[in-house]
């Protein structure tokens, strides 16, 4: 069984007891342990069951690599599911629950699926759920759902909050390692701006388990002293608990701080996002522990061999009273001299190689630790804990030569540098076959926007395994981090590391190495994801070469861990397989981030009220408190009608249609776009920008404009108003203002960058209300300020002055047909305007309405609307606006791409209007059905309806659609499809149905 | 023009960082040659500030200078001066290529003063806050989290941030957000 030791422990805090619960069950830990940890000392080996079989799964390694020990954690508004119990800190009160089983952790119904493995192979979801085609919705589906998947989805909002936080560096240092520590040294002693990150809460790395001498002092005696110097330095930050997640373009990275995970009863945001802009990276993030794949290494009980002395040296936990030590290296000997020198017993030493030598060999020996060389495990005996191995020669094919009785197996198949964030932006590796590993290639490393190189690997990522190197090497890249950030002031001298000298790695892929396929199909390559030695055997057998392809077949890495532990040995089994070398099959592709983060720091302040930004006018708040049934527009939000008590949206929309047609209406139109277009050239400009002339607009006066991309699409609409000799305002869509004035500067500052004009925005600047209807001059007339009568203030003109007490300009333009005046007034009068006109229009019966009385409005006369009646498709003789393409102007963006072979077809469909003969309104969006089936066996059409409405004031439904010769067949009847199958008959009319005259407008 | 108010009428979020609404202020976008004579002198004869270098504000009280882009400026005055400055302005650039539009009401103004102002401000801004690089009279046109924003520093502890009108809601929230979840502890050590 697992427990604590007696004695040892550095990280942990005897004297403060923590109670915690995991499946309901009351368990103590200490203060600085893991989740992990505290589960192991309390004999709780097994955390989970793996995600397709279901096997049992204990924990196999002890830090950010674990595979298997993923739990559900805290409740309601802090659960949160898959957190990996070897980066979990244990505090007061901690509520886990193990996943992926059912009904419980000891007895799992879908590990029956274990002796159905024969029937899920690599591939099975490709092959197993094809056919029959129905059993997939009704049997696999179900069925699948049911069983897959890791931790349960949150179903509470998240009580915690999150936040980010931007900062530039010189050089961003990711390990708290000792090759970090001496990059930071080296790095601030020369004056750089350093920040230096660590993702666990410690500084020192395996140094202060491992103990290494570095300058004559015992490891964790220069790491003390190491953090002192840099405390030292307000040039350099440090942070623990603090992951470097990823890198991006330009020296772009992200850093995941845990604040408060292992004091939830601190204040502040849970997590912060770090987005760092550093000149140079030094990525200082050491190395994982292989595994080795041999028959019934997933069983609880079999640990990585680091991970089997860090429990013991760090967390005072041992993980079994016997303890075999399986490997093809020296530095695996270190767990079983700790194990052995702390009083546990080490029956045996497996070790592949057939003649290892060194000091730590011989140590172990003289420690009286049975080495037996040459030697693999066969198989591991047990079900859901290790009771023994069968040890075989590792040459052979596995026939046993002797059982062993043991409750842990410690493994190790070699060290992988950590080349994660090395390879986020295009750091390329390469193969070193003595260390029979993937390091980064110094010649290939990530460039920044000046193709220089800007990430620096350090240390035992980059391959220096050994003390002795690894921390001259952090030192060194500190060095050359800061001098490429322009720093270069002396700094001390380099540390010197010392360290037991180590033999030779055996390269070890499969333990035997000629093991059976009875054998191989318990050799686990990946934990989480249940993928076996045999799978990736069996997907290089059906095909798969590409390590890419072979990974998604099979799974390999695609799970939460992303294959920490598993990808170097799945394809290294791949190669073999398909016998190539190992750099000639290649790495699946790394990317961030290194550790799965929050969502929660993803979105930072983005939730609740900030999630978005939301626009308002200076109106927003009145209409807010006056019934208005908002919709998006853009990040705006424009109320749709505004109900009263007792009324359907429907009711509001048809009052408001009629009121404004018969009395008075006021639209909050602030949202329309107002772009300034000042000088010289603005004329010229304006006349390129429009497909009809605004250059001879005269001052005084306003005109409706159209807007065509280069393509000829109709993009923009709108008034525009000539203000002075020189300036010109251009009303835009709601939604065009910011990309219309994009699209000007696009054009000023890229093609004519020597015309003389200026563009402002002024969107915000002015509150624009519209007052419509019949009795509109009377209220202004009433409010009083300027001459607004029919003489002064004629259709299509505008004029500055006051309205009441504000400072108004007064533009007679309609969108309505009906007598109209649009009224800009600064913003910030906006609401005593609103105001004001509310209170003296009362006698003239006026109401406000929204956008879908503005919508019905303008179909009633014809108006077209940008995004119904176009998109992005549609030219402006679909619409029969020829009257606006001026045939003077030489050029207008459009005018060359209408006259291709496509755009001037006469069988583009085109703007008619429409009316049910049954008066009922037609479906959005439908389509009208011709005679006959295309080649794919779809009904044919014949055109589509763009905008529709039912119109109180004709009290009908009335359309307007795009149809094929549509003006030429008016009074024809086509039919449009009904969402229920059926369709409707509908006439082809003129699409001006109210006022045809324009009478109403122009008095 | 009494019944003028701002976008969120001096509204404040006490704290150890204190962000409040500064109400109205005259603000002027005027584009043109920020070489020209005529341009420079009428600018400081407005503001009694000189045209600021690049990335930089000048400002004292109500009036100011701020460089936006290689071709702009925005001119700060008290509110109800604004159609004084602009006369001034089209009087003295009159024949030159240039562009002056009153946007004060466009604007929402937002002054973040306390010890971690910088922090509070580095949270939703992709710029270099430090504090040798970011320093009093410093200005930058950049974005708070999802909304375009421009700020400079009037002294170690304060901020005037500038956003558009309709999201002053939501700069204020973000400023406020920040503010109360406390400092980082990076640039200042607190």
């Amino acid at each position: 069984m697992s427990t604590r030791l007696a004695d040892q422990g550095k990280l942990i805090n005897r004297s403060k007891s923590l109670d915690f619960t995991f499946n309901g069950k009351q368990l103590r830990g200490y203060e600085g342990d893991t989740l992990a940890s505290a589960l192991l000392a309390n004999d709780q080996m097994l955390v989970g069951r793996s995600f397709k079989y279901h096997r049992p799964r204990g924990v196999v390694a002890s830090g950010a690599e674990e595979p298997n020990g993923l739990v559900n954690m805290g409740q309601g508004g802090t659960f949160e599911p898959n957190q990996r119990v070897t980066t979990t800190p244990l505090f007061a009160g901690l509520s886990a629950t193990s996943q992926n089983h059912w009904p419980s952790l000891e007895f799992d119904v879908g590990a029956i699926n274990k002796h159905l493995s024969r029937f899920l192979p690599a591939g099975f979801y490709y092959k197993m759920f094809m056919y029959p085609r129905p059993f997939w919705k009704h049997v696999y589906e179900p069925f699948i759902r049911q069983s897959a998947g890791l931790g349960k989805a949150p179903k509470d909002r998240d009580a915690d909050t999150y936040e980010h936080f931007n900062v530039h560096v010189d050089v961003l240092i990711v390990g708290g390692g000792i090759a970090g520590l001496a990059a930071a040294l080296a790095a601030g002693e020369r004056g750089a701006r350093v920040l230096l990150l660590e993702q666990t809460a410690h500084w020192g790395g395996r140094a202060v388990v491992d103990r290494p001498e570095i300058d004559g002092q015992p490891a964790d005696e220069w790491i003390k002293n190491t953090l002192q110097s840099l405390e030292k330095m307000s040039n350099v930050e440090m942070r623990l608990r603090a992951m470097g997640a990823g890198v991006y373009d330009h020296g772009y990275a992200l850093a995941y701080e845990r604040l408060t995970d292992h004091a939830p009863d601190m204040d502040g945001p849970r997590h912060r996002l770090w987005r760092i802009r550093a000149k140079q990276i030094v990525t200082a993030t050491g190395a994982i522990e292989r595994p080795l794949s041999f028959a019934g290494n997933d069983i609880p009980g079999v640990l990585l061999a680091a991970a089997v002395r860090d429990y013991a040296v760090n967390f005072g936990v041992s993980i079994g009273d016997r303890t075999v030590v399986v490997t093809n290296n020296d530095d695996a000997y270190r767990t079983a001299l700790i194990l052995k020198k702390a009083g546990l017993d080490v029956p045996a030493i497996i070790d592949a190689r057939p003649d290892p030598e060194g000091p730590l060999i011989d140590e172990a020996r003289t420690l009286g630790i049975r080495v037996e060389a040459g030697t693999g495990i066969a198989k591991v005996k047990g079900g859901k804990r290790v009771t023994g191995i069968a040890i075989c020669a590792q040459a052979g094919e596995g026939a046993v030569l002797e059982e062993i009785a043991c409750d842990c197996v410690a493994m190790s198949g070699g060290w992988s540098p950590v080349v994660h964030l090395w390879s986020h932006c295009g750091g390329k590796l390469m193969w070193d076959t003595e260390q029979a590993m993937f390091r980064p290639d110094p010649e290939r490393p990530p460039t920044g926007a000046q193709g220089e190189a800007n990430v620096i690997t350090a240390g035992i990522a980059n391959g220096h395994l050994f003390t002795t190197e690894a921390v001259g090497d952090g030192w060194a890249a500190g060095r050359a981090a800061a001098k490429a950030a322009g720093h270069t002031k002396r700094g001390g001298q380099a540390p010197l590391g010392a360290d037991a000298e180590e033999g030779p790695i055996a390269p070890v892929w499969l333990m035997p190495q000629g093991a059976s396929q009875a054998l191989r199909s318990k050799a686990w390559l990946d934990f989480q994801n249940d993928v076996k030695v045999s799978d990736v055997q069996l997907a290089a057998q059906e095909g798969f070469e590409s390590v890419e392809h072979a990974k998604r077949y099979t799974t390999l890495g695609m799970a939460t861990d992303q294959g920490k532990l598993s990808n170097i040995n799945g394809l290294a089994i791949l190669s073999k397989s398909l016998n190539a070398d190992i750099p000639d099959v290649g790495t699946t592709t790394f990317r961030p981030p290194y550790t799965p983060i929050s969502l929660g720091a993803i979105a930072g302040d983005a939730r609740g009220p900030l999630f978005q930004p939301v626009r308002q006018t200076p109106m927003s708040g009145w209409h807010n408190d006056n019934g208005a049934d908002n919709e998006p527009v853009g990040q705006w939000r424009r109320p749709y009608a505004y109900i009263r008590d007792g009324e359907s949206v429907h009711d509001a929309v048809n009052r408001e249609v009629k009121n404004t047609r018969e009395n008075l209406g006021l639209l909050d139109a602030s949202t329309l776009g107002k772009l300034i277009v000042k000088g010289p050239d603005a004329g010229k400009f304006l006349d390129m920008m429009y497909t009809n002339m605004m250059s001879t607009l005269p001052v005084g006066k306003c005109r409706y404009g159209l807007m065509c991309s280069e393509n000829g699409f109709l993009m923009d609409d709108g008034v525009v108003v000539r203000m002075s000799e020189d300036t010109w305002l251009c009303h835009t869509t709601t939604g065009g203002a910011e990309s219309i004035h994009a699209h000007m500067e696009d054009w000023l500052q890229c093609e004519w960058w020597d015309w003389k004009v200026y563009v402002a925005n002024v969107t915000e600047q002015y509150a624009q209300i519209a007052v419509v209807g019949p009795n509109a001059r009377r209220l202004l007339q009433k409010l009083g300020g300027m001459d607004v009568s029919a003489e002064a203030l004629p259709f299509m003109q505008w004029a500055d002055g006051k309205i009441g007490e504000c400072d108004a300009r007064v533009f007679r333009i309609s969108f309505s047909g009906e007598l109209s005046y649009e009224i800009a007034v600064p913003a910030g009068q906006g609401r005593a305007f609103w105001d004001a006109l509310m209170a003296a229009g009362e006698e003239f019966g006026i109401m406000p309405y929204g956008t879908e009385c503005l919508h019905i409005l303008r179909a009633e006369k014809g108006f077209i609307m940008i995004g119904d009646e176009t998109d992005g498709t549609v030219i402006p003789q679909d619409l029969n606006l020829q009257w606006a393409l001026s045939k003077k102007k030489e050029d207008y963006l459009g005018k060359r791409a209408h006259t291709r072979s496509h755009m001037a077809d006469p069988n583009r469909w085109k703007l008619v209007g429409l009316e049910t003969l049954d008066g009922s309104v037609l479906p959005d969006g439908t389509y009208a059905i011709a005679d006959g089936t295309n080649k794919n066996g779809q009904r044919n059409t014949q055109g589509r309806v763009t905008s529709t409405y039912y119109s109180a004031n004709l009290g009908r439904g009335i359309a307007m659609g795009l149809v094929h010769n549509g003006p030429d067949r008016m009074g024809d009847v086509i039919k449009f499809n009904k969402v229920d199958g059926d369709t409707v008959d509908a006439k082809i009319v003129d699409p001006v149905f109210y006022d045809k005259e324009g009478e109403k407008q122009n008095v | 023009m009494s019944n003028a108010v701002s976008a969120l009428q001096a509204r404040v979020a006490p704290g150890e960082v204190t962000i409040r609404e500064d109400g109205l202020r005259g603000m002027i976008i005027l584009r043109g040659d920020l070489g020209s004579k005529k341009l420079r002198n009428v600018c400081k004869a407005v503001t009694g500030v000189a045209v600021s270098a690049q990335g930089q504000a000048d400002v004292t009280g109500d009036n100011g200078l701020c460089w936006m882009s290689p071709d702009e400026l925005l001119v700060l005055v008290p509110y109800a001066e604004v159609a004084q400055a602009l006369a001034a302005i089209d009087k003295a650039l009159s024949g030159e290529h240039y562009l002056a539009e009153n946007v004060s009401d466009a604007r929402a103004l937002i002054h973040v003063e306390g010890v971690f102002a910088r922090e509070v401000i580095a949270k939703l801004a992709p710029v270099d806050l430090h504090p040798d690089s970011f320093k009093p009279g410093d200005f930058r046109r950049t974005r708070l989290a999802q909304a375009a924003a421009a700020f400079w520093m009037r002294d170690e502890d304060t901020f005037e941030v500038i956003c558009f009108r309709s999201v002053a809601e939501y700069v204020f929230g973000l400023l406020a957000q920040s503010a109360e979840e406390g400092p980082v502890g990076y640039f200042a050590k607190l």
